[in-house]
Parts: C-alpha cells; structure tokens; sequence
C-alpha cells in the first residue's frame, strides 16, 4: 500500500478540523475526495505535505511503510509527495527555469544522484511543457507572476509532471478554469498516470471526474470520509446535492 | 553650547593638529582652489565639528565610539613596488576595465600619475591634476562639495591626501569601464580622507566602479568625498562595490550635478562593512535630466548601514528614481533616508522611491523615512517602505517542490535584490554581482584574516546560479 492514513485528527490554532480521517490509496488508483466547503479537504492536503500550523493531534499517516508526520515538507517532497496547489503562489524574481532545475536537483540529490546535465534537463523541461500546452515565454517568467488562473494550473501540472511524484494530490486544480484548460490539465494528469504512481482529486464539482476518471469516490463531511464508492457516486452526489450526504450522516 | 560640546573628541584634535602640522605638504604646489577649499574647510570644521546622531541627518548612525578612537591621520605615500594585483584580486571576475587604485589614501599606479587613455579619457591622481589641468580644478573643484552640512566633508576639504580625476572629454564614449579600487593596508588604525572629481563633457559616456576593500582586519575610518559633473546629454553609470571588514568605518559622500538630458544610474552595493553611510545629493539642475539611485545592503552581526539620498529636482521635465532593497540578519541595522525635493518651477517632474528591507532575526533593524518635499503642483511622485519577513507561502511553496529550507531561503533572498542586481547594464558585471550577493547570503564571501587574495574563497557549485535561458 502507497499511503495509508489512520484515524488523523489535525487542528489549527487548537481548532480541530480533521477528525479520525482515513484513507488508503493503492500504486496505480486514482481517488476523488468531494464534500462541501469547510469539512477539511484543503486540510488533509496540508497536513499529508507538511504544512507548518497544521498539527497532528493523533493517529498516523503511512506512505510508503513508514510514518512520515514527522518529516519536512521538503522531504516529504523528496519522498514523492506531490501537492498542486489550489492557489498556486507568486514568487517574483524566480523563473520557471531555476525553480525546477533547483527542485530536480534537489531530488536526485536526495536519491544520491549528480545534478542533472543542461542538456537532458531542457529536453526534458520542452517535453513536459508539450504535455500542457505551456508557451515557452512562460518558463523563463518568475514562477506564477502575472500568470492567469489557467496558466497557474498548467504550470502545476507541469512540475509534476517535471518532478514524477509518486503520490499528487490535486487540490481543486479545475477550480478558475474554463473548459479548454480543464481538457488540457486533465489530459496532462491522465498521460502521467501508471500502475506505479497515485492520484488524489479533491474536488467540489463532478464535471472534472469526467476527464479524470477516479477509482474511488470519497465525501467528506465535518473532518471525516463519510461515504465511499465507485466513480458513479460522484454522479449520485451531482444529482442529490450536498444535503443528503449532511442527512445520511446527521441521521443514519 | 554644552560643555561636553566645547571639549574635542579625540579624532577632532587629530585632524585640526594633523592640518596644523602637514599645512605645508598640504599646501605644496598647491591649486588656488584647492588652497581655499582646505582652509575654509578647516575653519567649518572647527565650527560645525563632528556630525552628532542629535542632528537629524544623523539620528540613525552614531559614530561617537569613532571619535575617541586615536586613529592615525593619513599615512606615508607608499613606494610603488608592486603591481597592484600582487596585493589585492578583485571579487568581480571577467569583467574587463582599466584599474586605478589609491593605496592607503593615496594614488598607486604603475606609469604617468595622470594619463590620457586610447579612448580620450583622462585618469589619474587628484594632486598631479592641478599642475597638468589647473583650469578644470579651476571651473569644478568644490563647486558642489562646498554645500555639504557636516563636519567630516569639512575635515575631508581641508587633510584630503590624494583621490582621482577623471575627466571625460565632450563627445567621448569611454569604451572600457574604469574600475577604482580603494584599498587599506596599514596595521594601525588610520584615517583617509580622500577626494576624487568624475567630469563628463557633452555627449559623453562613462561607466565608473568604484570599490572599497579592506584587505586586513584593522580598524579604519575611510572618509570619501566625490564629485560629479555630468554634462549635457552625457551618460554616467556609477558602481559602488564595498566590501570592507567589521572595525571599518567608511562616509562616502558623492555630490552630483547635472545638465540638459543627462542621465546618471547609479548602484550602491553593500556587502559587508562595520559601519558604512553612504550620502548622494544630486541636483539636477536642467531641464529632462534623469538620476537612478539604487542600490543593496547585505547586513548581518553588528554591522550597520546608512544611505542618505538628497535628491534635487530643480527644473521642469527631469525624472528620478529611488530603489534601495536590504536584507539584515542577527544585530545588523540600516537607515534609509530618501529626500525628494521638488522646486516650484520644476513642472512634470517625475520621481519614486522605495526602500524595502527583509529582517531575519528580531535583532536586526531598519530605520526608514521616505520623504518627499513637493512645491511644483503638476508632479507625478511617490514613496514607499516595506519591512517584512521572507514569504511564508512561497516558502512552502518551494520545499513542497523539494527544496530544502536553507536554499529555499536563499533563492527568495537572492530574487528579492534581484530587483536591483538585474538592472546592472554590464552582463558580466551582474553575473559577478549576482554570484557575490548569493555567496554573500551563503556565508561564503569573506573578508580574509591574513589572506591577501581576499577572493582564493574555492568556488562551491550552487544550482539554481545557472541560467539556462543563457544556454
């Protein structure tokens, strides 16, 4: 099993958010968490990546046989957790470029490998880009800046996309994206996956389970995974809404 | 006046005694304008004294301590011996200029002690420039310098040993960039008062860089008076590079003046350096004149910084443009004193100014006043000032992608100068800058304790300084 998540409680500022979470994810799944606003779906996101302020009251969060709550986001990273952020930030002064030759090099330097030759580098960096329909201007602007919301979610896209994770966890990526966008961020996910890698789709809508089809849908209400199924719940919960997941649970 | 007033600080009685017994040097084939300008300048030393942090220019930069260390005024004029690269190798690699340099306060050069280049630019010692070209002293030394409020120009005026001349002729375009390298190498603690003149004639261009190294770990007290002369249509792109150990103490007051359609850019970079006050009072004077005053402090330990811009917009039409970023980490503090000043007549001036700081520690402090004095009514200027912390998003951000925190740090610190550092208009020299602000935030730019190539520091491979869109 890739990642296993036991009974997570996590709060912020004492708060508690998460509470007794649970989730196994398998190489080669694909999973959909859905749920309404506010029951944590960002939170678990945080919490798997290593987020500071976010703090694991109890349980554990297995991924790859060991329990990683401790580990620094970098590490985390370096391990194959991959997050794209719903609100991907601005970092003026970094280009595309430096940012992922830095974070390629910071990986193999973790797998004990030398830094990656320019030449492999930007064939790599040409082929990637393809993937998401990204201009090549783009890469050489600071990471995010004066980027539009589709050109932000591609660019998430391709850093994964650069950096193989094992495990990416999408939050919200179809969030400010037209249709187009959503074709092409999707079709970018779905050339990515294999039998040894894992996806994670947090998600309000359905529309974006059309392209990115899941294994298992998940719904989260009130810090937890409530109900779990095959994609055609996803479908089930378009056409009845929030209200009856928060009515099969107020009362079962 | 208080008593404690009336009483001399130690470093006031070394420089009036030091005038008193050096007058006939001082004066020795003297210019009459410079006669002048060392008398007069004694006599406002003896009345204005040592600048005090009760005036308000100097509320955020103490230099009392200075004063009643017994430091050595001035020194011997050193014997050329030796090539200058036999006792100092600059930081900035690849970068092709033709090098001056002042030893100890005074001119040491191989060669005529004043010469015209290939190029028509005429370089050399301040001394040796009032017997070959008394007329230019005549028309420009002390023009603007005079102004000056405090007591250490005054002093400078009147002890100043040696400095350099540099006299571009109208419609010349100086093809090579002229590098100035001040360096102190005594083991005592010294003084230097030094004086240089930078003319640029019509249509003139000139790049200067002008650097301030230590090469020893002795106290100094470096005080360096420069003016700037920029003709019309002319061009100067002025560099200042200080570099200087933690018991240094260095006042670097620049005057500028300039004409019709000029433009001077200058950047100010602040890598290390007990205390370090960098002053720039820059009268534009006619019309469509435009000054860029920039610059970097790279802070940390007790080190202190102090940049005082004076700008003046005296006629219609002229632009300007503040930009100064710092970073200070442990007890490091900086001042920043942005004066905007716009003449009633100065119609359609145009002028910004920002100063930004990132604090690492809670120790270290920025004292900042953007200031803007506005008498013209159809003005577009503005100020601003930021104090802050590094990101905490874009940190995440970057370690979520692998990056440990240490480079992460330094990536965000190195695109938040970049700012400034990416406007340096000489490729190879804001790649030499670009790699000494990175090593300087690594820890890795040194000041060698008995090293006299301060630079042998072995270059450590640092991933993300590769460009590749250069590729």
């Amino acid at each position: 099993m890739l990642l296993n998540i036991k009974n997570l409680n996590v709060s912020i500022k004492g708060k508690e958010i998460l509470k007794g979470f649970n989730l196994e994810v398998n190489e080669g799944e694909v999973h959909a968490i859905m749920g309404p606003n506010g029951t944590g779906k960002s939170t678990f996101a945080a919490a798997i990546t290593g987020r500071e302020g976010y703090d694991i009251t109890s349980g554990e969060i297995i991924y790859k046989g060991k329990d990683i709550t401790e580990l620094s986001p970098d590490i985390r990273a370096n391990e194959g957790i991959f997050l794209s952020f719903q609100y991907p930030v601005e970092i003026p002064g970094v280009s595309i470029t430096n940012f992922m030759r830095t974070a390629l090099n910071a990986k193999r330097e973790f797998e004990g490998q030398p830094p990656v030759p320019a030449g492999e580098f930007l064939r790599k960096m040409e082929e990637k880009k393809k993937l998401v329909d990204i201009q090549s201007k783009l890469t050489n602007r600071s990471v995010n800046e004066g980027f539009s919301g589709g050109e932000k979610k591609k660019n998430e896209i391709f850093q994964m996309a650069m950096l193989e994770p094992k495990l990416a966890i999408l939050d919200e990526t179809d969030s400010g994206l037209d249709i187009d966008a959503l074709k092409v961020v999707a079709n970018g996910v779905n050339a990515l996956r294999s039998d040894d890698n894992a996806f994670v789709v947090i998600t309000h809508y359905q529309r974006l389970l059309d392209y990115i089809v899941p294994d298992f849908v998940h719904v989260m209400y009130d810090g937890r995974i409530v109900k779990s199924g095959g994609k055609e719940l996803a479908f089930e919960l378009e056409e009845k809404g929030y209200d009856w997941i928060k009515e099969h649970v107020d009362n079962p | 006046m208080s008593l404690s007033k009336n009483k001399y600080f130690p470093l006031e009685s070394s420089l009036i005694q030091y005038y008193e017994d050096n007058q006939k040097d001082l004066h020795r084939s003297c210019h009459p304008k410079v006669k002048t300008a060392r008398e007069e300048g004694l006599k406002k030393f003896e009345e204005v004294r040592l600048p005090l942090s009760n005036s308000e220019r100097w509320r955020g930069t103490n230099l009392r301590k200075q004063y009643e260390q017994n430091f050595h005024i001035g020194d011997e004029k050193p014997v050329f011996d030796k090539q200058i690269n036999e006792i100092f190798q600059c930081t900035v690699h690849g970068f092709d200029t033709t090098t001056f340099s002042l030893l100890n306060g005074w001119y040491y050069n191989s060669g005529e002690r004043i010469q015209t280049l290939d190029d028509g630019v005429i370089v050399g010692s301040i001394l040796a420039a009032q017997e070959k070209y008394p007329e230019i002293i005549e028309k420009y030394f002390n023009e603007i310098a005079a102004d000056s409020e405090h007591g250490l120009c005054a002093a400078n005026a009147a002890v100043f040993t040696d400095g350099l001349f540099v006299y571009v002729p109208d419609n010349v375009s100086s093809n090579k960039a002229i590098q100035f390298i001040k360096m102190i190498n005594q083991d005592g603690e010294i003084m230097i008062n030094s004086r240089n003149l930078i003319i640029l004639g019509k249509n003139s261009s000139l790049s200067f860089l002008h650097c301030d190294d230590s090469i020893n770990q002795h106290s100094s007290f470096l005080v360096t008076n420069t003016e700037v002369f920029i003709g019309e249509n002319a061009s100067l792109d002025l560099y200042k590079l200080q570099n200087l150990n933690n018991e240094s103490t260095l006042v670097n007051s620049t005057f500028v003046k300039q004409q019709r359609n000029s433009t001077i850019n200058v950047k100010v970079l602040t890598f290390n350096g007990g205390n370090i006050r960098n002053e720039f009072n820059v009268n534009l004077i006619e019309e469509g004149a435009h000054a860029d005053i920039s610059g970097i402090y790279l802070m940390d330990k007790n080190q202190h910084v102090d940049n005082q811009i004076n700008l003046k917009h005296l006629a219609p039409n002229c632009t300007s443009n503040e930009m100064f970023k710092g970073v200070l980490d442990e007890s490091a503090s900086a001042v920043f004193n942005g004066y905007i000043y716009v003449a009633r007549d100065a119609q359609k001036t145009i002028a910004f100014q920002k100063n930004a700081n990132i604090l690492l520690t809670s120790d270290a402090s920025i004292d900042t006043m953007p200031f803007l004095e506005i008498y013209a009514d159809d003005v577009k200027c503005s100020h601003g000032a930021t104090v802050g912390q590094l990101d905490n998003d874009a940190m995440f951000y970057l370690m979520q992608r692998g990056i440990p925190e240490s480079d992460a740090k330094l990536l965000l610190m190195n695109a938040f100068l970049a700012e400034v550092t990416g406007k340096i208009a000489i490729e190879t020299l804001k790649v030499s800058i670009e790699d000494m602000v990175k090593k300087r935030l690594r820890g890795d730019l040194s000041i060698c304790d008995k090293c006299v190539l301060h630079c042998s520091v072995p270059d450590t491979p640092i991933e993300f300084e590769i460009d590749l869109s250069k590729i």
